[in-house]
């Protein structure tokens, strides 16, 4: 068994260690150095995530290469890791970001290149941690920790409103995870004295309690996903962060935020969960109508992807909240794969950017005819975004309908609503962009894309696709942990 | 009574330290000024024999009484007592290049630096009112003469003449607060009036008029709203050095003076006390945080910084158990670590005829140089209470006990005035990541200023990352002195 014992902990600690690494390297004088290094770092980080699949048992909903070791006693908070179904894929998915994000800034970044790679890498150590915690306070660790290199990241590398775009994601954030961390300590006294998160959930709690107790992680992971109506940070980090930063907040950031409604919200005040049910679908479907609506008329293709980020991720609250096997493993995927589609979006319009310096719908047009080879590819992307049958689009999104459908068929006719609107947005953007004559002089002169590029998107066309005819494999690793989640959901904690 | 040498020994790091200070103060009057550094050094030195002494004599076992029980040497002293050599000696070696460039690089400074932090140990070790306001006195005249030393500038003038002015105010009120307790339990002694207290002994009201006065002073001391109106204009006024001392050091003296008075003496009215300490908490907390917001001033800034940090102390003391205690205990020191850095920058970032006191200092730091940014940055997360600095865990110990005594609603409405000021402390990393700088000079520090603050700040992150050797040392202080 490679790494024996301590798995998890290389899982972590690789990226944070390389990308303390990488940010000994210093001034840009070294730059060529930094970008190897990182490059290196992330494959590593990849390298030693990969046994989490290949190792992973699928029959068992325990959490699995568990790890345990005393950390502070004098508070009773542990080095406790482990993983289960739920958390695996997504920590896959994320040690799967980094590579990509390193290579998407390989030549994008040319000032202070080793502190952005260090940032990125520092950052996948510690949103691995976050996945792996099975203690509250060591969770609540990695995920305040995780915010610096991001504001960091917004605040230096990004466009022109991009002070504003951080200090507003950096507090937004804050906010909500105070009122958990207040949840965290009740919790600890209820407990007597114990910061596990298995613990919290086994414990027997009274309604009104339960219900603070929801409304504490409400503010906390609504902020993350983020629904509606405490979204608004979302479109501005998007915006002004540089492609990478875009990449890792759509790809890996938000799914934090459903991570911990599945985690904590859920297991621990299932009551109170069953009893704001309605309120957080009727949230969804709202996140998924209305912000749609509002994807159609932006003008700013980063812009468009966010909010179409917010819908889809609508999708994933919904399928939580739904209760049923068919809507969670719905919403996991659709995480997933947003993961994916939502990164090779931000990828496609990055490679845009980098060549005309506008982000603006409108100062495109025609590059089918100049840079062919992208044009398929974003041409596949947006049809995945579209939520297209055969992409893994298509896979989740459908679960989840499937799934409102067995509760009530509004909620499943408001959601497939989505699939006209996801469809009209992205690919009248498409149609915008790509087809047409060439009337810009700028745009006839743009060269197709590197192989460095077509590398990146090729990936991600290939496990686009995967996912969308093959998704078994996906599914099958979070069956049992989602099939015990339901059935603890299930059980009333009313003492 | 026989006397006996041996009764001295428990107060020998005083004994040692006030004959080395005024050893240091005769001497330096030999040396020229190209020779000061001789007395620097004595003072280093001075410091560091205090250090062995109190390590040596320091007992895991129980407290020593002497002088007639008006002394005593616990566990809780002897510990504070070595952060406060460790806090000085780091004030000494942060402050030597910027004395030296600004002409106070002299023997009083020294002299009055170890007469201060003298003050400061008989106030950690009393056990009686006496000792207490003895040593209390012998650290504010030398703070009125510190704060004072730049004798041409007028904002240090008219910093010291507040500070002495509003400082004699609360040791009267202290004062007065004081004699109604003897009043009406006719004894001095602090354990003594514990006792008496516990046994129900005094008229309650004579004890509620003195409680008022003595929690008065008290918050005058640790410069707690509403009585906080010195602290932003001494801690601008007052030469960086002194009010890297005052920011740092002095709250050591301050947490022992609150442990003392309240948790010793006059636990037996926790009842009362805990609600007076509400109220000039969440008033600190509010006050602190959201006034800071408004400051251009770097250190004004950090001067409201700190009335918001004690005001989160106070929640720790309030708990009014062990676990508050030690809690408020691991944030004093958290805050003297992470303050010892943030003053430190400042010092570190003048020059001769420059003060980088405004935030706009500071602007574009890393461009200009990425380790002291990124130093900065841990510091300022940490005093923001983010994780993984130490600044969280100090936070956190305290949440916990207060919630341990049933204030939840409390320990909400502090995490909300710790979002507020989350962002003042945001706007500083804004200030050094973001923005291109405006003053292009190159940054030399000497050498061991240099060494200092890289220690400095990965301490906080180090403590951060493993803080249970830290946080269990306070408990056991604590639980074994109280």
């Amino acid at each position: 068994m490679l790494a024996g014992h301590h798995l998890l902990s290389l899982v972590i600690w690789v990226p944070i260690l390389s990308g303390v690494l990488v940010l000994a390297t210093g001034s840009d004088r070294q730059a060529g150095l930094a970008r190897v290094l990182a490059l290196f770092g992330a494959l590593a980080g990849l390298f030693v995530a990969w046994p989490l699949y290949t190792q992973f048992n699928v029959q068992t909903a325990d959490m699995q290469f568990t790890e345990f070791s005393s950390w502070i006693p004098a508070l009773n908070i542990n080095y406790h890791l482990g993983v289960d179904g739920i958390s695996m894929p997504l920590m896959l998915l994320n040690s799967f970001t980094t590579v990509l994000v390193v290579v998407a800034g390989w030549r994008v970044i040319q000032n202070k290149v080793s502190q952005y790679m260090a940032a990125f890498l520092i950052m996948s150590g510690l949103i691995n941690g976050m996945f792996a915690a099975l203690d509250a306070m060591l969770f609540y660790v990695f995920f305040e920790a995780m915010l610096i290199p991001l504001f960091l990241v917004i605040g230096v590398w990004g466009g022109p409103r991009r002070v504003y775009a951080a200090i507003k994601f950096f507090l937004y954030t804050l906010l909500g995870s105070l009122l958990m961390l207040v949840a965290f300590i009740y919790l600890f006294f209820q407990c007597n004295g114990s910061f596990e998160i298995l613990d919290f959930q086994a414990l027997p709690l009274n309604l009104p309690v339960q219900i603070l107790l929801f409304i504490a992680f409400f503010m906390a992971f609504a902020v993350k996903v983020p629904m509606w109506p405490v979204h608004t940070w979302l479109p501005d980090a998007h915006v002004e962060a540089p492609t990478g930063g875009s990449v890792v907040l759509a790809a890996i950031t938000l799914k934090i935020g459903a991570y911990g409604f599945l985690r904590f919200t859920l297991p621990i005040v299932p009551d109170a969960s069953h009893y704001m049910a309605g309120f957080i679908i009727t949230l969804s479907l709202i996140a998924v109508v209305y912000i749609g609506l509002v994807a159609l008329v932006q003008a700013d293709m980063k812009k468009l992807i966010a909010y179409s980020s917010i819908s889809h991720m609508g999708f994933a609250t919904l399928g939580i909240f739904l209760f049923n096997t068919l809507g969670m493993e719905g919403a996991l995927v659709q995480m997933v794969s947003h993961g994916f589609v939502s990164a090779a979006m931000f990828l496609s319009v990055g490679v845009m950017y980098d060549r005309l310096h506008s982000r603006q719908i409108g100062d495109y047009g025609g590059l089918a005819k100049v840079m062919p080879v992208f044009a398929a590819f974003f041409m596949l992307f947006s049809m995945a975004n579209a939520g297209l049958p055969g992409t893994s689009g298509f896979v989740g999104e459908f679960m989840v309908i499937m799934a409102a459908m067995k509760v009530n068929f509004w909620y499943a006719f408001l959601a497939a609503i989505t699939l006209i609107l996801g469809a009209a947005y992205t690919l009248w953007m498409y149609k915008r962009v790509v087809f047409g004559d060439v009337v810009r002089t700028e745009v006839a002169k743009l060269r197709d894309l590197v192989p460095r590029e077509f590398f990146m998107l090729a990936v991600l066309a290939v496990l686009v696709l995967g996912m969308g005819l093959y998704p078994l494999p996906l599914t099958e690793i979070m069956h049992s942990s989602v099939n015990n989640l339901l059935a603890h959901v299930a059980q009333s904690k009313l003492p | 009574m026989n006397f006996s040498v041996r009764d001295l020994m428990p107060m020998l790091p005083e004994i040692f330290l006030l004959a080395a200070t005024c050893f240091i103060l005769i001497f330096d009057l030999f040396l020229s000024d190209r020779r000061r550094h001789v007395t620097y050094l004595l003072t280093l030195a001075a410091l560091l024999g205090c250090g062995w002494l109190s390590f040596a004599t320091i007992t895991g076992g129980a407290a020593t009484y002497t002088m007639h029980g008006m002394f005593v040497d616990d566990l809780l002293s002897g510990t504070l007592k070595l952060v406060l050599y460790v806090t000085v000696a780091a004030v000494l070696v942060y402050s030597r290049q910027y004395l030296h460039k600004r002409g106070m690089f002299r023997g009083e400074f020294f002299a009055l630096l170890l007469f201060a932090t003298l003050g400061m140990m008989v106030m950690i070790s009393a056990s009686s009112f006496l000792t207490l306001y003895m040593g209390l006195e012998l650290l504010s005249l030398s703070l009125y003469a510190l704060v004072a030393m730049q004798r041409d500038s007028a904002l240090a003038a008219e910093a010291s003449m507040k500070y002495f002015i509003l400082g004699a105010l609360a040791s009267g009120m202290l004062l007065y607060g004081m004699s109604m307790i003897y009043g009406a339990t006719g004894t001095l002694d602090i354990t003594q009036i514990g006792l008496l207290l516990q046994a129900g002994v005094g008229n309650s009201t004579v004890l509620a008029f003195g409680l008022v006065f003595i929690v008065a002073g008290i918050a005058f001391k640790l410069g707690v709203a509403p009585f906080h109106m010195w602290v932003p204009d001494v801690y601008q006024g007052a030469p960086t050095a002194v009010t890297l001392f005052i920011g740092t050091a002095t709250k050591l003296a301050a947490f022992a003076f609150v442990i003392r008075l309240l948790a010793q003496g006059l636990v037996a009215l926790a009842g009362d006390w805990q609600q007076m300490l509400v109220i000039l908490s969440v008033l600190s907390m509010a006050i602190g945080n959201i006034t800071a917001i408004a400051q251009t001033n770097l250190k004004r800034m950090l001067a409201y910084s700190t009335i918001a940090h004690m005001g989160f102390l106070l929640l720790g003391i309030l708990a009014a158990s062990m676990d508050g205690y030690s809690s408020a205990m691991f944030y004093v020191v958290a805050y003297v670590i992470t303050g010892l850095g943030s003053f430190g920058m400042i010092m570190l970032l003048s020059r001769r005829g420059f003060e980088a006191d405004r935030l706009e200092d500071l602007k574009g730091l890393n461009q200009r140089n990425p380790w002291y940014a990124f130093l900065m940055l841990l510091l300022m997360f940490s005093l923001a209470g983010v994780p993984p600095t130490i600044g969280f865990y100090a936070k956190l110990a305290v949440l916990q006990a207060v919630m341990n005594a049933g204030y939840t609603w409390l320990a909400v409405v502090a995490v909300m005035f710790s979002l507020i000021g989350a962002f003042y402390y945001l706007r500083i990393v804004k200030l050094m990541y973001f923005e291109a700088p405006v003053d292009t000079h190159d940054i030399r520090p000497a050498l061991d200023m240099r060494v200092l603050m890289g220690v400095n700040g990965l301490a906080v992150l180090a403590l951060g990352i493993l803080p249970q050797a830290l946080m269990s040392v306070c408990l056991y202080a604590v639980e074994r002195s109280l």
